[in-house]
C-alpha cells in the first residue's frame, strides 16, 4: 500500500517581546504625540484581541495636522536643500531597517498578514522605498519635469489596510523627497505601524510638521481630502472611494493620485511552464490573503491544459497552511476585519448562487479570529459578479480559453486595468501579451513583484498616476503643463 | 468678373472616414464677423458622439498597432496635404472671423509646421518617457507610455484651425483615437481639415469630427463611459469642475492645457511597467 506523505510542522512562533504597544495612542502633530478626544479599538484580527485604543481624529486634529504641516513646508522644509532632505530620508531607511523585526511583528500583530510576509516583504521594501527616494531629493532637476520643478505643499495621504507600512512608504517617501509635508491617515483598523513610525521620524530627527499622522476612520479621510489647506491628495484604496475623492477634488486646485482596485487576469498559456505557474498562480492570489489590489483573482487557463493546472492547484492549495500569523511557517493569516470577511462571504455565495463550483482547501481554521480558507471557483463565465468585482480575499475565479486572442478579449473585459499575468515559454507570445493587455504592470512568468524603482498604477478605472520610480516621483512635482 | 454662381460646400460631420450629416438632421447658421451667413454646418447630437466613440473604439486597435515610423509619417503627410490646400483654409478663415490675410496666413503656416513637430514626436516619445528599471532582483524591468484609448477633445473657439491642430495631433502621435467637438463660431477650418485627414493614409475612425453646441455635447462626453480621457482647454474654465466631476464615473482622465509640448502627449498615455525574470 502507498503510504501518505505528510510534513508536519513544529509551530514556531515570532516573539511579540519586542513590541510594546501603548494601551492609548494619539495623533503626531508638529512632531510631537497629542492626545486624541474620542477612541476606538484596533484588534489583532487573528484573535480579536484588543491591542490598543486609537484616537478617532476631528475637524480640529486635521486642522492642526494641516497647520502643522504648512508651518513646515513654509519655514523649513522648501528653504532646505535638496541634499539635506535627502540626508533625513536616508535616516529614516536606516532606522526602519534596525527596528524592522518590531516594525514586521507590530505589522502582523494589527494586521493579520503572516510574519514570514510582514518581515521579507512589507518591511524591506518599505525601508528600500525611503532609501530609493532618498537620492531623488538632490537630483529633481533632472527628473524629466524641467529645469525648476516644484513641491505641490501639503500633501494629504490616505492609505488602506493590507499593507499598511509600505504603503505608508508609497506615500510618504516620495512626497518628502520631492519637498512637500504630509499629513497621511492610516487605515481604520491598522493604525499602529504608522504610530511607531511616527517616533522614528523623531529619531531621525526630521522637522517638527514635515509629517504628520492623524489617525481615524473614513470620516476622518473626508476631512482630509475637503481641507483647503492640501494642495496635493494621495489616495490607495477602493475605487468606489476613489471615485468619491474625484468628484470632491474636481471644482478645486488640488493635485490626485488615485491606486484603487483591480481584477487581474493571470493567463496560463498551454506552452508554459506547469508547475511553475501553480506556484505563481498561489502566489498571484493567496499572498496576503488575497488582500491586494493587483492580486491575479481571475485565472485565465488555456482550456487544453485546464484539468491538469486545476488538478495541480488544488493539491498545492490543500498545502498551504493556514493559521497563526505569528507562525514563521504560516503561509496564509487572518482576514484582517469582520467586515471584510462578510464581504468575502458575501461574493462567494454569489459564485455559489450564479451557478460556479466552489472548491476550498481542507484545512482547520482557528475557533477565534476571521479566517476564510484559500478557494477556487471553477466553471466560471465572464458575467459572474465574482469575475466582475473585487473580492479581495484569498478567492480565485476560473475561466477558460482556446486562443490566445480569447485569452486577451477576456482579461480586457474589465473596468479594471492595474495588473496581469502572463505564463509562457515563448518570448515572443509572452511581449505580444504583454502589449495586448491593457493593464499598468503586467508580471510575465513571474507575479506580484514590487520595488521602488518600478512604477506601479492602472489604466482605467484602476486609477490616476503611477507610485515608484521617476514616474511615481513626477506625481508629486509640478511641472507639467496641464492641471 | 463673370457671373458664374460658384458651388458652395456642405459642410458635414467626419465619423469613421466618411462625411455624414447628423442623424439629427439639426443645422445651425455660421456667421460671419460682419454678421453675413457663410454656412450651415451639422448641430450633432448625443447619438452622432456615440456613433463617433463607437468608430473610435473600433480604430484604436490598429492605430495603437501601427509602428511610430507609420505614425509619423501619417501625420506628415497631414502637414503636406494642408499644405497643398493654404490658399482654401487661409481663405475660410479670413471669411469666417474677418482676421486679415496675412494673419489667417501666419496660422495655417503655424498649423503645417505645428503638425510637422508633432509628426517627430511619434518616435521618440518612448525613449524619451520610457524607463529601464533597476529593480533589486534578477527581473528584467521597464516601463513605456502606451496609449490610453479613445479621447475626446473639445476645441477651443479660436484660433480655429492651429487650435484644433492642438487638440487632435498630440492624442493622436501617442496612439490614441479621438472625437473631438470643432469651434463652435468658426467650425469650417475643422470640417476642411476632414478632406485632408481623408487623403492622408489615417485610418478610418482615428479622427472623427463633430460640430455643434459645446454645452450640448460637452455633459455627453463627460459621462461616457467608453471614453477613456478628455481634453478640456476649448471649454471655459468656469465648466471645468462640473465636467470633472460628471467624469469622474469612470476616472476619466481630464486636462486642460496651455501650451505645446511633449506633456501633452503623455497626458493621454499610460505607463505599462513589464516584469520578467532573468536566468537559465
Amino acid at each position: 500500500m502507498e503510504e501518505k506523505l505528510s510534513f508536519e510542522y513544529a509551530p514556531a512562533p515570532e516573539s511579540r517581546a519586542l513590541v510594546t504597544i501603548k494601551p492609548k495612542y494619539g495623533h503626531f502633530i508638529g512632531g510631537k504625540f497629542v492626545a486624541g478626544s474620542k477612541h476606538f479599538p484596533t484588534i489583532n484580527p487573528a484573535t480579536e484581541e484588543v491591542l490598543s485604543q486609537i484616537s478617532l481624529a476631528a475637524k480640529a486634529d486635521v486642522d492642526a495636522a494641516v497647520k502643522a504641516a504648512r508651518k513646515a513646508y513654509t519655514t523649513t522644509w522648501s528653504k532646505m536643500s535638496g541634499k539635506e532632505r535627502g540626508k533625513y530620508l536616508f535616516r529614516i531607511a536606516r532606522i526602519m531597517q534596525e527596528r524592522s523585526r518590531e516594525f514586521a511583528v507590530l505589522e502582523t500583530l494589527d494586521n493579520g498578514k503572516p510574519i514570514r510576509e510582514s518581515r521579507d516583504v512589507d518591511v524591506p521594501l518599505a525601508a528600500a522605498h525611503f532609501f530609493y527616494h532618498a537620492g531623488w531629493a538632490d537630483k529633481l532637476e533632472y527628473a524629466g519635469l524641467g529645469t525648476t520643478p516644484k513641491a505641490h505643499g501639503v500633501a494629504g495621504q490616505i492609505i488602506p489596510w493590507n499593507f499598511p507600512l509600505l504603503m505608508l512608504a508609497w506615500k510618504v517617501a516620495p512626497a518628502l523627497a520631492a519637498g512637500n509635508t504630509v499629513v497621511l491617515k492610516p487605515a481604520e483598523t491598522t493604525s499602529l505601524t504608522a504610530l511607531l513610525f511616527a517616533e522614528v521620524c523623531q529619531q531621525a530627527e526630521l522637522p517638527a510638521g514635515v509629517v504628520n499622522i492623524v489617525t481615524g476612520d473614513g470620516s476622518t479621510g473626508a476631512l482630509i481630502v475637503n481641507h483647503p489647506g492640501i494642495d496635493k491628495i494621495a489616495f490607495t484604496g477602493s475605487t468606489e472611494v476613489g471615485k468619491i475623492i474625484a468628484r470632491a477634488v474636481a471644482p478645486t486646485k488640488k493635485s490626485v493620485t488615485l491606486e484603487l482596485g483591480g481584477k487581474a487576469a493571470n493567463i496560463i498559456f498551454d506552452d508554459a511552464a506547469i508547475d511553475e505557474s501553480v506556484e505563481g498562480i498561489v502566489n498571484g492570489i493567496f499572498f496576503n490573503q488575497g488582500h491586494v489590489c493587483c492580486a491575479g483573482s481571475r485565472l485565465i487557463l488555456q482550456e487544453s491544459i485546464a484539468d491538469e493546472v486545476i488538478e495541480k492547484l488544488k493539491n498545492r492549495m490543500a498545502k498551504i497552511r493556514v493559521g497563526d500569523p505569528m507562525d514563521k511557517n504560516t503561509d496564509l493569516g487572518a482576514i484582517n476585519s469582520k467586515e471584510q470577511l462578510l464581504k468575502i462571504g458575501e461574493l462567494s455565495a454569489a459564485g455559489d448562487s450564479e451557478g460556479a463550483q466552489r472548491w476550498s482547501a481542507p484545512c482547520d481554521l482557528p475557533g477565534k479570529g476571521f479566517w476564510f480558507a484559500p478557494t477556487i471557483f471553477t466553471g466560471v463565465t465572464q458575467a459572474h459578479r465574482i469575475a466582475r468585482e473585487e473580492i479581495f480575499g484569498p478567492v480565485l475565479s476560473v475561466l477558460t480559453f482556446r486562443t490566445p486572442q480569447e485569452a486577451i478579449d477576456k482579461a480586457n473585459n474589465t473596468p479594471f486595468g492595474l495588473s496581469a499575468g502572463i505564463w509562457s515559454e515563448k518570448g515572443a507570445k509572452v511581449l505580444w501579451a504583454s502589449q495586448q493587455l491593457r493593464a499598468g504592470v503586467i508580471w510575465a512568468n513571474t507575479f506580484n513583484k514590487f520595488d521602488p524603482a518600478s512604477p506601479f498604477g492602472g489604466y482605467k478605472e484602476s486609477g490616476w498616476g503611477r507610485e515608484g520610480g521617476r514616474h511615481g516621483l513626477s506625481a508629486y512635482l509640478k511641472g507639467v503643463s496641464h492641471e | 468678373m463673370s457671373n458664374r454662381i460658384d458651388v458652395k460646400k456642405t459642410y458635414k460631420l467626419f465619423i469613421n472616414g466618411a462625411f455624414p450629416r447628423t442623424e439629427s438632421g439639426r443645422t445651425y447658421e455660421v456667421k460671419n464677423a460682419k454678421g453675413i451667413f457663410i454656412a450651415n454646418p451639422c448641430l450633432a447630437s448625443r447619438k452622432d458622439l456615440r456613433d463617433a466613440v463607437v468608430a473610435a473604439r473600433a480604430a484604436h486597435h490598429g492605430w495603437n498597432k501601427a509602428t511610430a515610423y507609420n505614425k509619423g509619417q501619417i501625420l506628415y503627410r497631414l502637414a503636406e496635404m494642408l499644405e497643398g490646400r493654404r490658399a482654401q483654409f487661409v481663405d475660410e478663415i479670413v471669411t469666417v472671423t474677418g482676421v486679415s490675410k496675412a494673419k489667417a496666413e501666419i496660422e495655417v503656416t503655424d498649423s503645417v509646421d505645428r503638425l510637422v513637430w508633432y509628426a517627430g514626436w511619434a518616435d521618440k516619445i518612448s525613449s524619451l518617457s520610457g524607463a529601464l528599471n533597476p529593480v533589486a532582483g534578477p527581473y528584467y524591468n521597464f516601463t513605456i507610455p502606451e496609449s490610453m484609448g479613445v479621447i475626446a477633445a473639445i476645441a477651443p473657439e479660436t484660433p480655429s484651425l492651429l487650435g484644433f491642430i492642438d487638440s487632435i495631433a498630440p492624442i493622436i502621435v501617442g496612439g490614441n483615437t479621438v472625437v473631438v467637438l470643432a469651434s463652435t463660431k468658426a467650425p469650417l477650418s475643422a470640417m476642411s481639415f476632414a478632406e485632408v485627414i481623408a487623403t492622408s493614409d489615417l485610418p478610418a475612425g482615428v479622427i472623427n469630427i463633430l460640430t455643434g453646441r459645446k454645452d450640448e455635447i460637452t455633459p455627453w462626453m463627460a459621462s461616457h463611459m467608453d471614453i477613456d480621457g478628455l481634453d478640456i482647454s476649448g471649454l471655459s474654465s468656469k465648466k471645468h469642475a462640473e465636467v470633472k466631476s460628471t467624469g469622474a464615473q469612470n476616472l476619466k482622465r481630464i486636462y486642460s492645457f496651455k501650451s505645446d509640448e511633449p506633456g501633452r502627449i503623455l497626458a493621454f498615455m499610460e505607463n505599462k511597467t513589464v516584469w520578467h525574470p532573468i536566468g537559465l
